[in-house]
Formats: C-alpha cells, structure tokens, sequence
C-alpha cells in the first residue's frame, strides 16, 4: 500500500483504503457485533474516538517512546482509554453494553488500531494523526452500520429495534414477513462483507489483484 | 424443410456474433444442445474416442434416476395427507394430491436457478453450463411438502448465486448447491424445516389453508421417527422398518422411500454415472456407527432403521455421489464416504438441534473433499519416492 498514490488523510479510510473491506482489519467485531444496530453504532463511535485520542497520544509522544517498548507503552494507552470507553456505556448506556459484552474490551485487539498506531501515528504529527484516526474510526463504523443495517432488516424486520416491515397477519394466521433466521447469523455477516468488497473492488478497478 | 433444417439455417444465425439476438446466444445454445446432440462431437482432425455423452446427458441419467423416488414420495405425501385426515380415496387420488403439492416446488426452483444460471452466463458471454438440471430437481425433492413456494425461490437464488456462481460456475463448486438450499432454509426457516407438522400436508394440495369439515384427528402428530430420536422418546419396536424402507412414513417429499432410491442407485451404478466406492463407503460407515450405538443404548434405532430412516440413503445415493464436490482418488473416496457415513450418524443421534445428519454429513465431508485428496496424493508421492530411493 506504500507506493500507491496517497488518498488524503481523513477521506482515504472512508472508502479507497478503508481498513474493513480494503485492508481487511477488524473483521471479527464486524462479525460479533453487526446482529443489531445499535450495538453496532456504538461499537463504531466507540471504536473512532479510542482510535482518534490514541493517535493523537502516540503521535504526541511519539519522539519519546523508546522503539524497543513501543508496542508495550502502545498498549497501555490503548487500554486506558478502552476502560474509560467501557465505564462510559457502562453508565450511561446499560442496555448495548451488556450486548456488546466482551467486544468493546476486545477493542484493545483490534487490528485496525495497531494498524494505525504502529503505520501512522509514530511516524506523523499530532494532528493529522488525530484525523486518520477519524478515517479509519468512521470508514470502519461506517462498514459496521451498513453490515447491520442489512443484517437486522432481513434477520429481525426491524431497524433500531423499530418494526419497519408491515407484518399482516390474514384469516389463517400466517405471518406477512418471517424473519429469516440466518442473517441474525454470524455467517451472514461474513456474506455480506464479502458483497460489499465485492462491490468495491468492481467500483475500484485500482484495488484489484493482477 | 424439416424443422432440424428449418432451425439450423434460419434461426441458428439470429443468435450467432452478429445476429439479431446476439447477446442472448447462452440462452438459446442452452435449449440447443439440451434438445440436439451437442454440435461438435468431435475435432475435424486426429484420431478420438469421443461419443455424443456430454454432461447434459450424463445429468439426464441422474434425472432418470430420481423419477422413482419421486413417484413414490409423491404418492407418500398424499397417503400421509389421507392418513392425517382418516380417509382412504385410492392411490391414485393420492399420488395426483402429491403430484399438485410437488410440482409447483419443481417449477419454482427450476425457474429461480436456470433464470439466474442464464442472466450470469448471458453476462459472462459463455455457455449456459447444465449442472443446474439435477440440482432444479434435487431441491423440491429434499424439502418438507408444507414449504412454501417462496421460500424455496429465496433459497434457490441463494444457493445458485453464493454457492455456485461465486465460485465459478458448475463444476467450481466447494459445496453440493441443493443441499446448500437445504442448509439455508434449515438455517433461515428452522420452524418451517423441522418439527412435527411440516411432514405432512393437511390442508389442500395447492395451500395449505385447512379444508372447510375435514378435522384433523385428534392427536394426531406427523413427527418423523427421527423428531422421537431427537426429543428421547424413540423406542424401537414401535417403528416399522419395512414401512420406512417402502416410503410410507412422514419425512421430505422424496427421501422417505429407501427402495426407490435405490432403484435409482442401481441405475446409476449400472451407467458409471456415480461411484460405487463413495456410495458403499457411505452404508458401511453409517451401519458401522449405527451398530456401534445400538450396542450401547436401548432405545437407538437399530442399523436397518438407522439406514432407512431420515435422508440418509438419499444422501448416500444422490448427494455423496457427486462428482464435483467429492473425492476424486479412489482410495479419497473410501475415506470420504465411511467419514460422511459416520458423521450422518454421529449428528443424528448426538446433536438433538439437528435430527437429520445427513445434509450436515454431507457438507462437512464436501468441505474436507480437498484435504483427503490432498492427503492421497501426497501419501502416494512419499511412498513411490521411498521406492525410487531405496
């Protein structure tokens, strides 16, 4: 990805070079947390803002973390501000932290921002560190929210927890819409994902292999 | 003129580079070698061996080889609807039931596969390839007769479109597409692929809207012998082996009668369409795994029933046996087959989320179909090596 012409900082991750479906990061959250909406908007607004204010804290810091300990000085920040996140939707929003379980501590494994951390953020100043950390942020909650808004029409009906398809029920009882079980599946997930690299890579005829 | 000539000289060049209905060349050259022999048998120049046997026609056999397990599973769906209501009008009216309940499943998923099978070849410019004409017919044939139509289109267009086509069309396939269709709805529709009033239709042929004065009996359940495995209550005596084996049991529409599927197996062995070696090693392997657990417990079915019941030796026959997604070594093939054998077994009795193994068996044994091979080849490579260097 070194030598190809560069996309601007902040709009390249959205798109072109976004870290879900170009780079293929992350992709186990996309899996775990795409059955639902909100989980998933959470999970993506979660995972920009530990991603933004840890570039910006890497990349000030930068000039002093001595190599041989970086991944480890990486780490600690990185885990800070996901315990601060996890506290945060912890109070205030019980309900999606409690679905999300596990997945927002994962965020400290998330590939995406080590990625970034590691490839960008030590090499750069604070500032456009802060908005490649948006970038990625915001192209991967953007993957996540369009996997589960598919996800949840198609498995639930539903969008946001909000009935939007008319489910009329005639004389003898059968339900209009049945919702179909396998997109509430993580191999949906999966699928779809691969539909939308799929489509991108048909749209960016630069992104395909030789 | 004649119509071969009529068809060959003025309609063939509308569809040839050029002609009028250029870009609907893979449609009609579909329907042309489906009703002429294949226009090239052979090249102009060397010596060959090559007769007018072209996979349309090797898949025609299996065609062939399906029609008694259709017939007699049409037959079953209207005797098990006479028996759910009580009433006996004749095998006749019940094979005609059978017949308006299977036939509208049949041109569904015909229609859903072959139009996207077309639309993807008119696209990519090539042949239509016919892998499609067994798997439009296996699919209405392994689902519960009260599925409704449009499930089986949406699974369908999955199948063909995430199964088949994404990986290059027939022949590339990783996994057997019908029971792809299978799995998706098992997956997709769980309430409408197992339980104990999918089996057997009770209302009329077409909907299964109840028929106005004709009450269910009372107490009436259509589970399958396999449902008692799964929920614990199964005995064995209380089974019969010799209904399971002629097909008059509730279960998918074509998969309940083990002697017309293996009318067909006959066929199929007789013309080398399938391999003896997958569909032996599949019996063996689930008789092996049935007696080993009717050796240990009482209420397991017993080897025969084991082999009878369920979609197991519509498995074996029909969807172990196919040459795409299984071994290619013949040594490969044993293993595959004792392994899906053993599975179909395993999953039916083990896993009560699952009551039939077979399609799951399958599935996993298409998914390790390479690996075996790969292990073949390699095993032999080592062993001849050893040879040389001794």
């Amino acid at each position: 990805m070194a030598n190809e012409k560069k996309p601007g900082v902040f709009t390249g991750p959205l798109w072109t070079n976004n870290p879900v479906v170009v780079q293929v990061l992350g992709i186990c959250s996309a899996l775990a947390v795409t059955t639902q909406m909100k989980p998933a908007l959470v999970m993506g607004i979660s995972l920009t803002c530990v991603l933004a204010f840890a570039n910006v804290i890497i990349s000030v810091l930068r000039n002093t973390i001595p190599n041989r300990i970086r991944i480890i000085v990486q780490l600690v920040v990185v885990a800070a501000l996901v315990i601060i996140v996890n506290q945060i939707l912890k109070a205030y929003v019980y309900d999606v932290s409690k679905a999300l379980s596990v997945y927002v501590g994962l965020i400290i494994t998330n590939c995406i921002l080590m990625g970034r951390l590691e490839a960008f953020a030590l090499g750069n100043k604070p500032f456009p560190a802060l908005l490649d950390g948006l970038g990625n942020g915001l192209g991967y909650a953007m993957i996540l929210f369009i996997t589960a808004t598919i996800r949840e029409l198609f498995g639930s009906g539903t969008l946001f927890g909000y009935d939007v398809i008319a489910r009329f029920v005639n004389e003898a009882g059968y339900d209009g819409y049945q919702n179909c079980g396998f997109f509430t599946m993580p191999a949906a997930a999966l699928i779809i994902l691969g539909c939308i690299i799929w489509y991108q890579r048909a749209k960016n005829p630069d992104l395909q292999d030789k | 003129m004649k119509l071969n000539d009529y068809i060959n000289e003025k309609i063939d060049p509308l569809f040839q580079k050029g002609g009028k209905y250029e870009k609907l060349w893979s449609v009609y050259d579909s329907f042309h070698t489906f009703l002429f022999v294949p226009r090239h048998t052979a090249a102009r120049k060397g010596v060959q061996v090559h007769d007018s046997v072209d996979s349309k026609r090797v898949i025609m056999m299996v065609i062939l080889a399906l029609v008694p397990a259709a017939l007699v599973g049409m037959w079953n769906v209207g005797y098990q609807h006479d028996l759910a209501l009580g009433i006996n009008d004749g095998w006749f009216m019940q094979f005609l039931y059978g017949l308006v309940a299977f036939l509208p499943k049949v041109v569904v998923s015909y229609v859903v596969g072959l139009g996207i099978e077309m639309t993807v070849a008119c696209i990519k410019r090539e042949e239509v390839a016919e892998g499609f004409l067994a798997t439009g017919l296996l699919i209405p044939m392994i689902v519960p007769v009260n599925t409704p139509l449009w499930m089986i289109a949406v699974a369908t267009a999955f199948s063909v479109i995430f199964a088949k086509e994404i990986f290059g069309g027939t022949g590339m396939n990783i996994f057997n597409p019908a029971l792809i269709t299978r799995a998706f709805l098992f997956f997709a529709y769980p309430k409408a692929m197992s339980g104990d009033e999918v089996f057997v239709r009770t209302g009329s042929a077409l909907c299964n809207s109840p028929i106005e004065g004709t009450a269910v009996v009372d107490g009436f359940s259509g589970a399958t012998p396999l449902a008692a495995v799964a929920d614990g209550s199964f005995d064995p005596a209380t089974y019969s082996t010799i209904d399971a084996f002629l097909g008059c049991i509730p279960g998918s529409i074509a998969e309940t009668s083990t002697l017309a599927i293996l009318l067909g197996a006959c066929l199929l062995l007789l013309t080398r369409v399938a391999s003896w070696r997958i569909m032996l090693s599949v019996f063996v392997g689930g008789a092996a795994m049935s007696a080993i657990i009717a050796a240990f417990s009482d209420n397991a079915p017993t080897v025969c029933q084991q082999l009878c019941f369920g979609g197991f030796a519509f498995a074996a026959v029909f969807m172990a046996t196919d040459p795409v997604t299984g071994c290619r070594t013949n040594t490969g093939k044993f293993i595959y087959g004792l392994f899906i054998g053993v599975m179909a077994i395993l999953i039916r009795m083990f896993n009560t989320g699952y009551p039939e193994g077979a399609m799951m068996a399958v599935l996993l044994g298409n998914a390790c179909a390479p690996l075996i091979d790969y292990c073949v080849v390699k095993s032999n490579i080592s062993k001849r090596a050893k040879r040389v260097n001794a």
